[in-house]
């Protein structure tokens, strides 16, 4: 058993990988696509097609709203229906286009062929281009615009990519699809990536429950390597099956030995962390011309009689998905969107698939239940599961007790709402629940704090200017 | 023996003596003058820290107001109008006198009319169920019924009806602090004026859906539909975003709208006598049959003198 792994906290929850044997399966295109406009962390992109419009696969349909944003493409050809708010899986209204399905026509400049393209431009800029007019956005789950990631404030430079194939949420499989049929492709991602980011070493981290990732990628990585340069710095790293093993900081941790400082970003430490689905986008676009417009889910739950890994259309309505993998299981009780310890229950089966969306998970009315909570036993059980080091029992305290300052010196800020206390709790509190509460709260007084001091800032400064 | 007595009184008196002159410089150099009128007005201050002044407490308003000399920012719901009076006289300023206001519930999705579409088994918390999705009805903007805005009421002011699940808001204990404002994560609640012996008119309904939508996830629902706007002589409700709003300030407390409203979203509470809808209806109806014979009369009129 390797030992690799970060070095406070962690929950061991029984893997479940059932779906890992299903190879990646194309889901059929829905007759109608919701896309929407706010499938990315940052600001929501803006509409650049009107009702009417004819639209092939991959066209851009709107574009960035910002500076941290990402343009959204078509996932089908068709027509444009109406642009306006629809209900998310949670219930509440985003701004979304509906496109009418007629065929499927791509836009000419992409590559539909599998050829495996291993030679990548020496021009960074033009590779910069692909990843931004792509709509690359991280897809471990956050979906942060990834060239943005991949553009580092100046003074800081990167000296490590990892890439996190831990996957290591219960359930799901995608990634170890990916790993295992697209292992080249994947490879040639994170060689692009190490070019744009100008560094020599790159880490593809996998969880030692995958044994055949490990092996697949490693006898990849060699082949590649023995034909280019480019591939030399890539090693394959088994890290020990642990639960929040693929968070962002948690990786560094464990691959670097380097610890983020609170409120720091993963560059401060020299490391970009991409997933492997991103690796895998990212040579989507830069080798074939192909925006981000599928992307992959595992269909699982102890309930459901099929396992699957579709490659689904972005935009995809769930409901189209259930109906297409044969109906709703019969015990499902609750369905998540995601993993069982960060995914988020969907209360509106007409939601549509986003470009973070990573699974569709059944859970029958036992394995939901909550458990009553009772009084703490101070047991300091969810102190030792904190991969953040924090003191969820103490931030619990201070939460309902509305303790801004208390949660704020006791860095509340800091959780990366995994979970692991609530799981690890044997009283059964909801301490992840209201510890969200507790954060939300603290990172709006700082949030005011900083525009407060920006705004005094920038008065002071106009002041000695006018003088 | 007596001569010990003696010494020992005449030794401790000196001391105490000296410490009495160094205690008393020590207290004219070290000396904190406080304007003793923040004592007093945080005597007559109900003293229950609230908050609802947006202070940090009585202490805190009474300084604020003792420092700023006038009463613009300062206003203490709970003691009301005798209590900002007796400030007032403290400070030598005059009274700002304000209308008596209170916490208006702005839902009637009632558990009969609001069919639940799934189960939340979470945190008992309204703002962490509204965090994590819109709740178990369909309707995204109606109460939750966690009753985070009851633990928010310092005045006992609140509590959940078992029969609807809804809040209620005892009106004689309501101060208008405002922490239930501050709270309700769907905003359901408003601070509206008090109005003569209590009569007040007001939509309990925000749902933003469309009109089909909104009648299907409640069947008290608001849809829109304007006819409460149109009725209305005194340009007193907007309908925005697919739901009315009544300005308390210009209502007259005619109850047209009340009687007109298709979905029974308009709710007049405190009136002495019942409403009766159908001769309401009828008077709007009358005057609405004037109003086109005379927009005809005039029409014609103008279409003779043209001629």
């Amino acid at each position: 058993m390797s030992k690799q792994t970060f070095h406070i906290g962690g929950i061991h929850p029984a893997d479940k990988k059932i779906s890992r044997d299903c190879a990646i399966e194309a889901l059929p295109i829905p007759p109608t696509v919701y896309i929407s406009l706010s499938q990315h962390i940052g600001a929501p992109a803006k509409p650049i097609v009107a009702v009417g419009d004819k639209v092939k696969t991959g066209q851009p349909v709107a574009e960035p709203g910002g500076f941290v944003s990402a343009w959204i493409h078509s996932s089908v050809s068709g027509t444009v229906k109406s642009i306006g708010p629809r209900k998310d899986l949670s219930g509440k209204s985003v701004p979304s286009i509906e496109i009418a399905v007629e065929g499927d026509e791509w836009i000419e400049e992409v590559d539909l062929s599998d050829t495996l393209v291993t030679e990548f431009p020496e021009d960074n800029k033009a590779i910069m281009a692909k990843i931004t007019s792509g709509g690359i956005v991280g897809l471990g789950g956050a979906t942060f615009p990834t060239h943005v990631k991949l553009s580092p404030p100046p003074g800081q430079k990167c000296e490590r990519l990892i890439i996190n194939g831990c996957e290591c949420e219960p359930y799901l499989t995608c990634n170890y699809r990916y790993l295992l049929e697209r292992g080249e492709q994947v490879a040639v991602g994170v060689a692009i990536l190490m070019q744009v980011l100008g560094v020599k070493d790159a880490t593809i981290a996998i969880e030692d429950n995958k044994p055949e990732d490990i092996a697949h990628m490693k006898d990849v990585v060699a082949k590649l390597a023995a034909k280019s340069d480019k591939f030399r710095g890539i090693e394959i790293m088994p890290m020990m099956t642990k639960y929040p093993e693929g968070g962002e900081k948690q990786l560094i941790d464990a691959v670097m030995n380097r610890q983020v400082a609170s409120g720091g970003l993963p560059i401060s430490v020299g490391a970009v962390v991409q997933n492997v689905a991103t690796a895998y986008a990212v040579y989507e676009a830069v080798q074939k011309n192909k925006p981000l417009v599928s992307n992959t889910l595992t269909y699982t739950g102890d309930c459901v009689a099929t396992q699957h890994n579709y490659e689904v259309r972005v935009g995809t309505p769930l409901s189209f998905i259930i109906e297409c993998a044969g109906g709703m299981p019969q015990d499902a009780a609750k369905v998540i969107s995601g993993g069982p310890m960060m995914g988020r229950a969907v209360s509106n089966l007409d939601a549509a698939t986003v470009k973070g969306t990573s699974g569709l998970l059944f859970l029958t009315a036992a394995q939901t239940k909550r458990a009553p909570a009772t009084a703490c036993i101070r047991c300091g059980s969810c102190a030792d599961a904190c991969p953040m080091g924090l003191e969820p029992f103490l931030l619990k305290r201070l939460a309902l007790a509305g303790d801004l300052d208390g949660l704020e010196q006791n860095a509340m800020q800091d959780c990366i709402s995994c979970g692991s206390c609530q799981y690890s709790c044997p009283a059964s509190i909801p301490l992840l629940d209201i510890m969200t509460q507790g954060k939300a709260k603290v990172m709006g007084v700082m949030k005011a704090r900083a525009a407060a001091a920006k705004a005094a800032a920038e008065a002071k400064a106009a002041a000695t200017s006018a003088k | 023996m007596s001569q010990t007595i003696i010494w020992t009184i005449a030794v401790l008196t000196v001391v105490g003596l000296l410490l009495a002159v160094f205690l008393w410089f020590v207290a004219e150099k070290f000396k904190v003058v406080e304007d003793p009128r923040i004592d007093q007005v945080e005597g007559v201050l109900p003293g229950a820290n609230c908050g609802g002044c947006g202070y940090a407490g009585c202490r805190a308003f009474a300084e604020s107001a003792v420092k700023a000399g006038n009463l613009e920012q300062h206003y203490c719901s709970v003691g009301g109008n005798a209590v900002m009076k007796q400030i007032a006289d403290i400070l030598g300023i005059a009274a700002v006198e304000k209308t008596r206001q209170v916490a208006v519930l702005r839902c009637n999705g009632t558990c009969e009319v609001r069919p639940t579409a799934n189960t939340y088994d979470g945190w008992a918390s309204c703002n962490a169920e509204a965090s994590l999705y819109t709740g178990e009805t369909m309707c995204a903007f109606g109460c939750l019924g966690l009753g985070d805005c009851v633990a928010s009421c310092k005045f006992g002011a609140l509590s959940i009806d078992p029969q609807t699940g809804l809040p209620v808001v005892d009106q004689e204990k309501c101060t208008a602090c405002g922490s239930c404002v501050k709270t309700c994560p769907k905003h359901l609640f408003e601070l509206r004026n008090y109005g003569p012996k209590g009569m007040r008119m007001v939509v309990t309904c925000r749902n933003e859906d469309k009109g089909p939508a909104a009648k299907k996830a409640c069947a008290n629902a608001c849809i829109g539909c304007g006819i409460c706007a149109k009725t209305c002589t005194h340009d007193a409700i907007v309908v925005e975003n697919n739901r009315a709003y009544i300005d308390y300030t210009k209502c007259k407390l005619c109850r047209e709208c009340e009687a007109l409203c298709p979905t029974g979203a308009i709710h007049g509470v405190n009136f002495p006598k019942p409403l009766d809808k159908e001769a309401v209806k009828q008077r709007v109806n009358e005057r609405n049959r004037k109003a086109r014979e005379a927009a005809l009369a005039a029409k014609s009129e103008s279409k003779e003198e043209t001629a």
